[in-house]
């Protein structure tokens, strides 16, 4: 019986052997130059950076916690890039898997959405979020955080605010790249420190960036956030295979946690 | 992220099918990332999405597409375009490719249409 399997393993291979033939061994500089890049498949979720972190053990995530935040800002921009940190602070509730941070914040991130003017469907999400976390059911609850994310930046692009999008991408991976560098600064292993490598989604995200209008670039705090951006991209980029020090990673942790409060603390409103 | 323009029939069918097939790998565990992309693939034509992976997770990425599609693959490559070894399955309008990432960064994956007429694709990946 267990021979018969492996023959149909090895004939299942050799098939797939003659499928592979089709797609190149190696793509072409071209190809790379070339690859499609979008907002919501070339940006992971706060909660895969988590996911890769969680691996070698039990992390005390809910020493990452902040004080709740603002949800009354003035300034579109601004919201945006608080409503990217505040998903990733779900996020964050689910991994130390307490219902009631995670109904705080979805409560928070429903207000903030509002104050954007987004679709009735984003409002809804916040229902669901508490649903799933009165049954702690947190992986249902990762789905709908970055359910509620890409209906946030859905309503966007329906309203024609396309560059606050990349504002909410940016707020919730800077908030993740703070609080996982956080916790390899806290307990500082290799394995867990070559997580924090990511130079060409920080270069993605700076591109991005630099495509925004000219009057949006313009605003003080955006023109602070890209300015603070290349210096957190040059602490991502390191070579492949290679561990940032722990003095790097603190660096990062301070470089991270400086544009957190830049975008919190900021009262213009436009 | 639906976005602001209108999804055809075949995008919708291919995401319908995608997701059918990324359901199953939710049973091990995998979470589905709500994203996904969507595009037209031409017989013998690759197309290469950029994504960033992080090192110490596993990953399937699941491709659907129209039943116009006779023969669909994918292919993992790592950030300097060499193919990466992954775990296959193949069906048809359906494939998907596993592996784990064994360092943080830009990967590529290629989509490409073996056999049967030009028609929507739609890509999902899942992690755990």
């Amino acid at each position: 019986m267990f021979v018969r399997r492996r023959y149909a393993a090895i004939a299942f291979l050799v098939s797939t052997c003659a499928v592979l033939g089709v797609q190149e061994r190696r793509l072409s500089p071209q190809q790379l130059s070339q690859a499609i890049t979008s907002d919501e498949i070339t940006i992971p979720t706060p909660g895969e950076l988590f996911a890769a972190l969680a691996k070698p053990g039990k992390l005390n995530w809910s020493s990452q916690y902040r004080e709740p935040i603002s949800t009354n800002y003035g300034n579109r921009a601004q919201i945006a890039l608080n409503l990217g940190g505040l998903i990733a602070d779900g996020f964050i509730a689910v991994e130390a898997q307490d219902s009631q941070q995670v109904k705080n914040i979805g409560a928070d991130i429903i207000k903030m959405a509002k104050s954007l003017g987004v679709s009735e469907k984003v409002l809804g999400r916040g229902n669901s979020i508490n649903q799933f976390a009165e049954k702690n059911e947190w992986s249902a609850l990762q789905e709908e955080l970055e359910s509620t994310q890409n209906e946030v930046k859905s309503s966007m692009q329906t309203h024609r605010d396309q560059d606050l999008i990349i504002l909410v991408s940016l707020g919730g991976w800077i908030r993740g790249t703070q609080v996982v560098s956080g916790l390899v600064a806290q307990n500082y292993d290799v394995r867990s420190a070559k997580v924090l490598r990511q130079p060409a989604l920080a270069g993605f995200i700076h591109s991005k960036m630099n495509d925004v209008s000219p009057e949006l670039q313009n605003e003080r705090l955006v023109k602070e956030v890209n300015i603070q951006l290349g210096a957190i991209e040059k602490l991502v980029s390191f070579p492949l295979g290679e561990a940032p020090s722990p003095e790097k990673v603190k660096q990062l942790n301070g470089a991270a946690t400086r544009m957190m409060q830049e975008i919190e603390s900021k009262t213009e409103s436009k | 992220m639906s976005g602001a323009r209108a999804q055809t029939d075949d995008e919708v069918t291919a995401r319908r099918i995608v997701l059918d097939l990324a359901g199953a790998f939710s049973n091990d565990g995998f979470k589905v990332r709500d994203g996904h992309w969507s595009g037209m693939v031409k017989p013998h034509e690759t197309k290469i999405v950029a994504v960033n992976l992080y090192a110490g997770n596993q990953y399937w990425f699941s491709v659907g597409a129209t039943t116009k599609a006779k023969k669909i693959s994918v292919e993992v490559y790592d950030e300097s375009g060499e193919r990466v070894v992954t775990e296959k399955y193949e069906a048809g309008e359906k494939a998907a490719a596993g592996f784990s990432a064994g360092h943080s960064g830009q990967y590529y994956i290629g989509l490409g249409l073996i056999e049967g007429e030009p028609t929507s694709f739609c890509l999902v990946y899942s992690y755990k």
